[in-house]
């Protein structure tokens, strides 16, 4: 079964199918839609949806929702994502599940409402207090609107850790087909933590503190560990990819940039080829160096360079140095977009 | 006598890795005593089983060690936002909140105040000792005129700090809850009517009746810097003047508001499953991708005319992206949209360069003209003075839509004499079926208009064009 939807209808669409019991949110353009969408469908599953007050109590919302064992989630734009930050980092220090979706808009400050890549920092290294990360996913069409959605909430449970799907304010209000599936996920069962408020979870406790400095320095060191088997679930795209000289490596909408960019390129003789890391925690470092290695690499992001700084990273963390040091960016910010025919006039330059 | 137990407390308390069996309150404190009341009130309702306390930080941060249920241990002043989420996510728990006043009164205020607003279902225990206690004794929002604290060294100054925060009579003034108090720890007779009163909120709980504040008046020895006896006197009689007890609000009788009935779906297939489903896009590479870009003012129906013709492209089985204008190019009060229709998986949804571009108005004309690809087609509205040339190889329709819908009276159909245009010059590769049948489907929800839509596009298909 197919439909064709606004993007940021399918990220409400994929919730449900995925088991969400409730939507805490507070309205900022350009994620409001997703707002919208679970006001009116929510309900009529006889799910939950709660407008909050500001973002500060949606994602405390989530803490409580989370910590009492049901699926919940949020949505927001750069502004809210920056106001969630201290309590996704408690939602990971209680080893909650959530999902937080962040249609990035163009920053800092106020910036406008036009479509970014800027917050990829908070959004891929964790923009809160502490050592921990979220599972965060970048979805490209209104396909993977509702595919990525459905993922986090499964990546989520199975970490218990917060997810962060990152989309942006172009893809936001793209309309696409999507695939529906055939039926929704069951619930996960949280009973053996969560206060649920049952005979069974009497006793549970959902906390994010351990007053003891060893006991904190160990809790750490387990989620360290827990994040460093998440990177068993990092997923990529390659495309064009096999015979490349040039690989573009970008995400998200810029990755579908990328993608027609290469086509060009190859058209007029340049044998181009593109990956798409589609999480962006975990980075997919292992199926990234596989299509670099001896390539040249481009980056097209909608930010100042932290992309291309993190596929530098990954690059130089594989033992690619010389593809790391290979890095050049195209880019546009404030709400512009990298043109197909800026790309590949930057990826002619460099080949 | 009953043991600790079964008064609502664990045996032991594992504070620190160790197994303690007193609290880690201060001679003389409040919460102490406040936090052997709520255990007792718990247990004596039978209300273990059901109950969820969401703890604060701050002195109260530690009663999950001591209260024998479930907890959450939530962010400093965010326990009424945390408590929302826990009894939204539960409904048939009994969800209680534990509050201070720095917490309750100051960083999370607007929180707890929405949340009362709101009628949340959970309790609000909070526990007002003027300060901040575990923090190291600031001033707080209940801090009293005068009063010395480590924020107030020189005693509290209203004229660079105003007076204290009166929480229950703020609160009072919303309509949602049904019962707010004010009670006291201060002494045995005030101890018994706080009792009673914490009794009352778990029983609202209970009953599902609705939000429950109520403000404990608790005395703080140690940041006080006084006796337990001292301090308690300081509370009677300096703190209750400040905040008289009382009870501000008392509808427990009132029936809780029953939820407007919303249609009801059976399930995400029964709420998103289209009557007539479309098979999903077939991969035909030997389509040629066709980028198309629509501009006028807002309200000519350009973006529903991108719609009509993604519909098409959707029928056709083709991949389809539709998209309203992005960027900066949206200012100016004109509307855009791209639609993509390709044979295979589309790339870059941007229309950067479009193979037909339809204007409505001369500015959007002016703007994107020059981008139309060689071989391209620009379909222009004939009011729309031609001052720009396209670029060679761009074929050029001016096409009198706007006067034609006026002409058949339906002046707001110029956005369907623009689709004949399409369909008349053959511009998007999509069947003649399909476009008609996008036509009638984009008014599904006035049929009659959709049949009227469609009369009017052959009537302008079949006038003459020079």
């Amino acid at each position: 079964m197919t439909k064709f939807v606004k993007s940021n209808e399918a990220v409400v669409m994929g919730a449900l199918y995925a088991g969400c019991d409730l939507y805490f949110g507070y309205p900022i353009t350009p994620a409001s839609e997703i707002a919208h969408g679970a006001a009116k469908w929510f309900p009529m599953l006889g799910r939950t949806f709660v407008q909050a007050e500001c973002e500060t109590a949606s994602v405390n919302m989530m803490f409580g929702a989370a910590g009492a064992g049901r699926l919940c989630m949020t949505a927001t734009s750069g502004p809210g994502f920056s106001l969630m930050q201290e309590g996704i980092s408690y939602l990971a220090g209680a080893e909650l599940p959530a999902v937080i979706v962040n249609v990035n808009r163009a920053g800092p400050g106020l910036g406008n409402v036009y479509p970014e890549q800027s917050d990829y920092t908070p959004a891929v290294k964790g923009g809160g207090h502490g050592s921990y990360q979220t599972f965060t996913l970048a979805p490209a069409s209104a396909q993977e609107m509702f595919d990525l959605t459905m993922k986090a909430f499964e990546m989520s449970a199975k970490w218990r850790t917060p997810a962060v799907v990152f989309a942006d304010g172009l893809q936001g209000q793209m309309m696409e087909t999507v695939k529906l599936p055939e039926r929704e996920l069951p619930r996960p069962d949280f009973s053996a933590w969560a206060a649920q408020g049952e005979p069974a979870t009497r006793g549970n406790l959902v906390k994010s503190i351990y007053l003891d400095a060893a006991q904190q320095e160990e809790f750490n060191r387990h989620l360290q560990e827990k994040y460093a088997r998440m990177a068993a679930d990092a997923m990529g795209e390659a495309y064009l990819a096999d015979d490349a000289e040039l690989l573009i490596v970008a995400f998200g909408i810029s990755g579908r940039i990328a993608r027609t960019t290469a086509e060009e390129l190859r058209r007029e003789g340049v044998k181009a080829g593109v990956f798409r890391p589609v999480t962006l925690n975990p980075f997919p470092r292992e199926q990234l160096a596989a299509v670099a290695k001896g390539r040249r690499v481009m980056t097209i992001e909608l930010d100042a360079g932290q992309f291309a700084d993190d596929v530098r990273l990954n690059l130089a963390k594989a033992g690619l140095g010389a593809e790391a040091a290979s890095v050049k960016m195209v880019h546009r910010m404030g709400g512009e977009v990298v043109s197909v025919d800026d790309a590949v006039k930057a990826a002619k330059e460099m080949v | 006598m009953a043991t600790i137990e079964q008064k609502g407390m664990y045996k032991a308390f594992p504070r620190s890795g160790k197994n303690v069996s007193f609290t880690h309150y201060c001679p003389g404190c409040g919460h102490g005593i406040i936090n052997k009341l709520i255990a007792e009130a718990c247990a004596e309702l039978g209300l273990q089983d059901r109950t969820i306390f969401v703890d604060p930080v701050g002195c109260g941060v530690f009663t999950y060690y001591y209260w024998d249920a479930a907890h959450i241990s939530a962010a400093h002043g965010r326990a009424s936002a945390a408590a929302t989420g826990a009894c939204r996510a539960r409904p048939d728990a009994v969800t209680i909140a534990y509050q201070g006043d720095g917490d309750l009164g100051a960083i999370g205020f607007n929180n707890a105040f929405q949340a009362a607003s709101r009628g949340e279902r959970f309790g609000c225990i909070f526990v007002n000792n003027s300060l901040y206690g575990m923090t190291g004794g600031q001033m707080a929002p209940t801090t009293l005129d005068g009063e010395t604290t480590t924020t107030t060294p020189f005693g509290r100054d209203p004229a660079l700090t105003g007076h204290p925060l009166h929480v229950c009579e703020v609160f009072a003034q919303l309509k949602a809850p049904v019962y707010i108090a004010r009670v006291s720890v201060a002494d045995t007779r005030r101890i018994m009517q706080a009792k009673k009163a914490i009794r009352k909120v778990f029983e609202i709980q209970r009953d599902r009746k609705g939000y429950a504040l109520l403000e404990i008046l608790a005395p703080c020895p140690t940041n006080f810097k006084m006796d337990p006896l001292k301090a308690a006197s300081f509370c009677m009689n300096e703190m209750e003047k400040e905040f008289p007890l009382g009870v501000f609000r008392d509808e427990e009788a009132r029936e809780p508001l029953a939820v407007r009935p919303v249609p009801q779906a059976s399930g995400c297939h029964d709420l998103f499953a289209e009557k007539e489903a479309v098979p999903a896009a077939v991969d035909d590479p030997a389509v040629a991708e066709r980028r198309f870009k629509f501009a006028g003012y807002g309200g000519q129906g350009i973006l529903s005319l991108g719609l009509c013709v993604a519909e098409a492209a959707r029928l056709e089985r083709r991949h389809t992206l539709w998209f309203p204008s992005y960027g900066p190019e949206q200012r100016g009060g004109s509307a855009n949209c791209s639609v993509v229709v390709s044979g295979t998986p589309i790339g870059s949804p941007t229309v950067d360069h479009p193979d037909v571009l339809v204007c409505m108005n001369q500015p959007a004309y002016e703007r994107f003209v020059g981008d139309v690809k060689r071989g391209g087609t620009v379909i222009v509205d004939e009011t729309v003075p031609v001052k720009v040339a396209p670029p060679d190889g761009v074929r050029l329709i001016r096409w009198p839509a706007i006067k034609m819908a006026e002409e058949f009276g339906v002046p707001k159909a110029a956005n369907t004499m623009m689709l004949a245009a399409l369909k008349k010059f053959k511009c998007t590769g999509l069947s003649d079926g399909n476009l008609e049948k996008a036509l009638v489907a984009s008014f599904k929800k006035k049929p009659a208009l959709g049949e009227k839509n469609r009369e009017l596009l052959r009537q302008a298909e079949a006038r003459e064009h020079s």
